[in-house]
């Protein structure tokens, strides 16, 4: 093996590269800025990342590098930008957010950036070795920022440290059976090998339960979930954001690359465990959404339910289904991002965002209801919003690949679902507020959270009314999924 | 002369021995140990492909999984030092302040 | 002009989010004017449209104005396309014309109202759903526009939440009409599976219109009968109907635009809208118009002796828009759709003008505390008694055109039981509606003082609606006047384009006109016939004429069995509560017992257990045994409480659920090998 081989391309990993710098100028940074001016590191981390999206596009290799470990093609520039947003838009509501919870921290801002390095580590990896390191590095990160939360954080970030690292050896104890019967970790290499092999070994029925069952970990789906609602309760609003957004994007990114880059000799064994995931998932996650007392506990089994319906796109195995993935992931990014900026701003900060905070929003901050309003019904998956298109995304793939009863569960769940995101707006909208006025922000914290709850906005309604453009993109994203 | 399934069958009896002890055991620091188990019982059964299998991927697996190992258990570590500071409390069973 | 179609939706839903974000800080009066305005304009717009299409030749009515590439998916493309043809112009002048007195009138029913904004921003956005659905080119748009309606119809039925029975009323419309959308879902997805298998994955109406008569039969009567499902919900028809009468806890323009002339006609609209695909599955037509007449007779016979004002009318409803199914069910889709516009000015006008009396009245709904009030409001009492008219079927007032249609139609066809029982029904409408006229407008009034000093004429932002409402409860049945024209009435023409498909009425016309004229004299000398009892027993001038056994107090008694079952509505709640509820309550209960007892095995906590079980009581009482009343989401919030156990809090039973899991998939896996 020479040098040249191994196809040494720098670009493919400039995106990547410009992050990690970023984490490391701003922990460098840290030293030098005093206690009181923390803050500074928040816009130079947001702003960094605003800088970094536009050289994502730039630098698109369809040629996997560094001996087949990196692959930075369409596919995975798309995630890296829901990577980018979502995480821009978390730190900037960040700045305030724990100013206010009093534990302003220079760690708090890079390590937000290690995570998002390690979702596009996922998003660009085309080995398991190289993905097993950036789900790790992604998942220590939100280890600690969700610890980051004085009060709950601690026991919230132990739940799901513990579970996590669970579920971290079992997929590795996944992947080492998928190694033992392919003999490589590489993910196209394994493709080649595996439609060689007979259908019943044992070791790859071990390797899709295992490494399925570890990647629903990280998606949060039934019945892997029990981390999630904990995890989101315990940690900083806007670590919860990303968690929710971030976290399983990039789960999503490697699901499909393995299941439908390595795997797809062996569609027919794995949709079947998939297709009982996501439909438990779906109805689980909106039934037990209802009686939700707590906010953030409520989105977190709302976000339950959304990866159930995105891991439908992923059971029919389809460009049309993994397209939609990728409009969802983005969809998602957008519609959730926004809900969690409302609540971490309705809250009187006082550690509980309760349903109840939200009362009578409408008469007190209109705007602010107005925009809760406009993402609860995008979740909801009411037309004209994204959340709609996205979910009609899904059922079309599946109701073209056949799997007509999972399009059904979702229909039904969907239903469910409706009940307690109307029960959001009920409260803003219908009833009086009782109890102490929010605090009134500067005009600083309101510019930085109107930027975000503008943008948000922005692209819920835009994808939803025109999401054409951005499908496009998709469709052309997963190209070179199916062609392999 | 062990064969690979020997090596297999040492690595899903540590692999059970760890998830047993999560599951079972009170005290955080030998639910980490337990973890720790897991986590090495799935490197022995990446080298054992590794050596059968005669490719170096599995071995260059194991090493990376081991330096993983070793940060996922400082962060560990740190999470407990934090619980017993807010709550003095060393068992598991002990937050729940959280749930439903 | 057509191309500024896209204008009518959108200029309410700029209303609503203008009131919806600023209107808080406006005067009660700005709110009013702007919700009004946007309604007004939409109106003018579609009038200048409805000018515009008139001029065309009546087989270049059908205008696709497309906005934009919506979606493409799969193959699949679908356009924000609206649809201008005949049904849908006529659909857009009476949600936006209608809709606009009430918004007018709101702005004085309401006045006092502290959220007056936030009922403005919710009838415009309901408005713009409204007109989203019917303007839409494709099923997608309709179902926009159909899951919005219900939405601003749950919120606008709760407006009044401090009433416990008004946030029920509103929980029980949700999740009925939940229901039906489902069936209406479902519906719409496999008409979509079967249109892709067929090679032709579309959901606008031209093209599936074009491919309906590839579908097998089979599949088409269940994609209409599910369609007819969602239809059933919406439109309050047997056996979904329950949540109706009970959405009256909503504001009375609330009833009148949304549970009177507009959102509960949507089935109606939809049915017609797909008379090609109904005119292909007979058997569904027959359900249709079966279940329509049905529940006209039924809730007629429940508005015979009910006491609420609005609830007679609520019922009245129920029984109208059973006219208009079992119109569209037998394929006379214009009588149906004309049915549907006389019936919005008529029955919106008695909704108004129930509120102007529940105005003066201080609230009061109660009609046997009414009485007398003609003296005191005269314009009310008159529009009223014009709408009444309307609604009994006297010439030349709009209702007897439209109803009389119905029926010529259902007896020319052959389908003689539903003309006899459309009849029967028309009769007691006329009877109902008259008792409520003279309980309410004549004789002594049976008020309290303090009540009975209040007494006054609604201001002009009430009264003006009203009269318009008259002046089109009269004479808005003239378009549909039979013998004029000699290829059926002026509506049949207009329609034709749209209907031509479904039923072949315009020749059917031809037949008789003697036989239609001797229809007609019955049917008048039934509604007079109505009248003249409810005269005989409720208006006191007549009394005296009236024999023995007509006094109220008395036929209750000697026909005590039917009264009380009547009275209480057929029991059709209680029955639902034993059959469904309860049933369910304890399905839930013997599931909740046998997980307790399994947890408790595994989980070794008798503390936890006990914690547990009190929490659950307390639970049970809070979810259970409040939240009786309403089937479905007791189901499900109860499912969830069994389910959110899961969550105990304790990181290892959240490790046991994570490795049960680990081992189901595992031992799935490998015995599927």
């Amino acid at each position: 093996m020479n040098l040249a081989s191994l196809n040494i391309n720098i670009y493919s990993l400039l995106p990547l590269l410009m992050v990690v710098g970023l984490a490391l100028f701003v922990l460098v940074l840290d030293f030098f800025i005093p206690r009181g001016g923390k803050r500074a590191l928040g816009y130079v981390s947001a702003l960094g990342l605003v800088c970094i999206l536009p050289f994502v596009p730039m630098f698109i290799e369809t040629v996997p590098s560094y001996a087949g470990f990196v692959i930075a093609d369409t596919y995975s520039a798309f995630f890296n930008v829901v990577f980018l947003v979502s995480s821009a838009f978390a730190i900037f509501i960040s700045i305030d957010y724990l100013r206010r919870l009093g534990s302003e921290s220079g760690e708090y801002y890079y390590i937000m950036l290690f995570a998002t390095a390690g979702m596009m580590i996922m998003a660009s990896a085309n080995d398991l070795i190289g993905l097993y390191v950036g789900l790790e590095l992604m998942s220590m990160s939100f280890y600690i920022l969700v610890a980051l939360r004085p009060g709950k954080g601690a026991e919230g970030a132990l739940k799901y440290f513990v579970l996590g690292a669970m579920s971290s050896g079992i997929l590795l104890y996944g992947i080492s059976f998928a190694y033992g019967f392919s003999g490589t970790t590489n993910v196209n290499e394994m493709a080649a090998i595996v439609y060689r092999l007979p259908d019943n070994n044992t070791y790859l029925y071990l390797a899709l339960a295992l490494i399925g069952a570890g990647f629903a970990f990280k998606i949060a789906a039934f019945p892997f979930h029990v981390w999630s609602p904990d995890a989101y309760e315990g940690a900083p609003t806007p670590v919860t954001a990303l968690l929710s957004v971030g976290s399983k994007a990039a789960a999503f990114a490697v699901f499909l690359r393995v299941f439908a880059v390595a795997l797809p000799a062996f569609h027919g064994q794995w949709s079947d465990m998939l297709w009982v995931i996501s439909a438990a998932t779906m109805i689980f996650g909106s039934v037990v959404a209802i009686p939700q007392k707590n906010i953030i506990r409520m989105l977190a089994y709302s976000s339950i339910a959304h990866a159930g319906v995105i891991l439908m796109g992923i059971v029919v195995n389809s460009s049309a289904g993994a397209s939609a993935v990728l409009y969802y992931s983005l969809v998602y990014a957008f519609m959730n991002v926004g809900a969690f900026t409302v609540a971490a701003l309705a809250s009187r900060g006082d550690g509980g965002e309760q349903l109840t905070d939200l009362r009578g929003l409408a008469s007190r901050r209109p705007w602010l209801a107005f925009f809760m309003a406009l993402f609860m019904v995008s979740l909801a998956g009411i037309p004209p919003t994204a959340g709609f298109m996205a979910k009609f995304f899904v059922l079309a793939s599946a109701v073209h690949a056949g799997y007509y009863w999972l399009a059904v569960i979702a229909v039904i769940s969907t239903a469910i679902a409706l009940f307690f995101y109307a029960r959001v707006i009920f409260y803003m909208y219908m009833r009086d507020y009782e109890g102490a006025e929010l605090p009134e922000r500067s005009l600083f914290t309101c510019v930085t959270y109107g930027v975000v709850l503008i943008l948000t906005a922005v692209g819920t309604l835009a994808l939803g009314v025109y999401p054409s453009a951005i499908l496009d993109i998709a469709v052309r994203a997963v190209g070179p999924l199916f062609t392999i | 002369m062990p064969t690979i399934t020997h090596y297999l069958a040492l690595s899903l009896i540590l692999f059970t021995i760890g998830l047993a002890g999560v599951l079972i055991r009170r005290n955080i620091i030998i639910v980490l140990m337990s973890l720790e188990l897991i986590f090495n019982s799935v490197n022995i059964s990446l080298a054992a492909f590794s050596y059968f299998l005669q490719s170096i991927n599995g071995v260059v697996f194991v090493i990376f999984s081991i330096t993983v190992a070793a940060a996922e258990v400082a962060i560990g570590l740190a999470l407990l030092v934090t619980v017993y500071r807010t709550r003095r409390a060393v068992n598991v069973d002990e937050l729940n302040e959280m749930k439903g | 002009m057509v191309e500024l179609v896209w204008l009518i939706p959108l200029l309410p839903l700029i209303g609503s989010v203008a009131n919806g974000v600023f209107g808080s800080r406006l005067s009660k009066g700005t709110v009013g004017v702007i919700g009004s305005a946007a309604v007004g304009l939409s109106f003018l717009i579609a009038v200048s449209i409805f000018w515009r299409i008139m001029t065309l030749p009546a087989d270049a009515r059908s205008i696709e104005i497309v906005a934009y590439n919506w979606l493409t998916s799969g193959g699949m493309s679908i356009d924000a396309a609206f649809l201008i043809d005949p049904l849908s112009t006529l659909m857009i002048l009476i949600v936006t014309g209608v809709g606009f007195l009430i918004h007018v009138y709101s702005s004085g029913y309401m006045h006092h109202d502290k959220g007056l904004w936030r009922f403005f921003s919710y009838l415009n956005l309901f408005i713009f759903f409204m007109l989203m659905l019917v303007l839409g080119a494709n099923y997608l748009i309709m179902f926009l526009g159909w899951e919005g309606v219900g939405l601003c119809s749950y919120l606008l039925i709760g407006f009044w939440y401090e009433k416990k029975s008004a946030g029920d009323a509103g929980k029980k419309a949700f999740v009925v009409n939940r229901i039906g959308d489902f069936g209406f879902i479902l519906g719409l997805f496999l008409l979509f599976w079967t249109l892709s298998d067929l090679g032709a994955a579309s959901l606008n109406y031209k093209d599936v219109f074009a491919a309906a008569h590839q579908i097998p039969p089979v599949t088409l009567t269940l994609i209409t009968l599910l369609f007819f499902v969602g239809a059933v919900g919406k439109s309050a028809q047997i056996p979904l109907f329950v949540w109706l009468p009970d959405a009256m806890e909503g504001p009375t323009p609330v009833s009148a635009l949304i549970h009177a002339a507009t959102m509960v006609t949507a089935g109606v609209y939809m049915v017609a809208r797909n008379n090609v695909l109904y005119s292909l599955a007979p058997y569904t037509g027959e359900v249709v118009a079966i279940i329509g007449i049905g529940t006209a007779l039924f809730a007629a016979t429940i508005g015979l002796v009910q006491n609420d004002i609005k609830k007679v009318l609520a019922y009245s409803t129920v029984s109208q828009l059973g006219y208009m199914f079992a119109a569209v069910g037998i394929g006379a889709y214009t009588a149906g759709v004309f049915h549907l516009m006389t019936h919005a000015f008529f029955k919106g006008l008695m909704f108004l003008g129930s509120g102007s009396v529940i105005h003066a009245m201080s609230g009061e709904q109660d009609m046997r505390k009414m009485g007398g009030l003609h003296g005191h409001m005269k314009i009310t009492s008159i529009t009223f008694i014009i709408g009444a008219l309307a609604i009994a079927g006297i010439p030349p007032l709009a209702g007897f055109w439209s109803k009389d249609e119905i029926l010529w139609e259902a007896f020319e066809k052959g389908h003689v039981g539903i003309w006899a029982v459309g009849l029967l029904t028309a009769g007691m409408t006329a009877f109902y509606m008259f008792r409520q006229v003279f309980m309410t407008f004549t004789g002594k009034c049976r008020a309290d003082e303090h009540t009975k000093h209040h007494i006054h004429e609604s201001p002009g932002s009430m009264t003006v609606p009203l009269i318009v409402l008259a002046v089109l409860a009269a004479i808005g049945g003239l378009v549909g006047i039979p013998f004029i024209f000699a290829d059926g009435t002026a509506l049949h023409q207009y329609f034709a384009p749209v209907f031509s498909h479904g039923a072949h009425a315009v020749v059917a016309a031809e037949a008789g006109h003697g036989l239609e004229i001797l229809l007609m004299a019955v049917s008048v000398a039934v509604g007079v016939s109505g009248i003249s009892i409810a005269a005989l027993m409720y208006y006191a001038p007549a009394r005296k004429y009236a024999p023995d056994f007509l006094a109220p107090e008395k036929m209750a008694e000697t026909l005590a069995p039917a009264h009380r079952l009547l009275y209480n509505k057929y029991y059709i709640d209680e029955l639902y509560d034993y059959l469904i509820v309860n049933p369910i309550k304890r399905l839930c209960r013997y599931c909740l017992d046998f997980d307790l007892g399994v947890i408790d095995g595994i989980v070794n906590g008798a503390g936890w257990l006990t914690r547990f079980t009190a929490w659950v009581s307390h639970k049970f009482d809070i979810y259970i045994v409040d939240g009786l009343v309403n089937s479905a989401a007791t189901f499900v919030s109860f499912n969830s409480l069994v389910w959110r156990r899961m969550q105990t809090g304790y990181l290892q039973h959240y490790a046991l659920i994570f490795v049960i899991g680990l081992i189901l998939i595992v031992g799935g896996a490998l015995l599927s090998r």
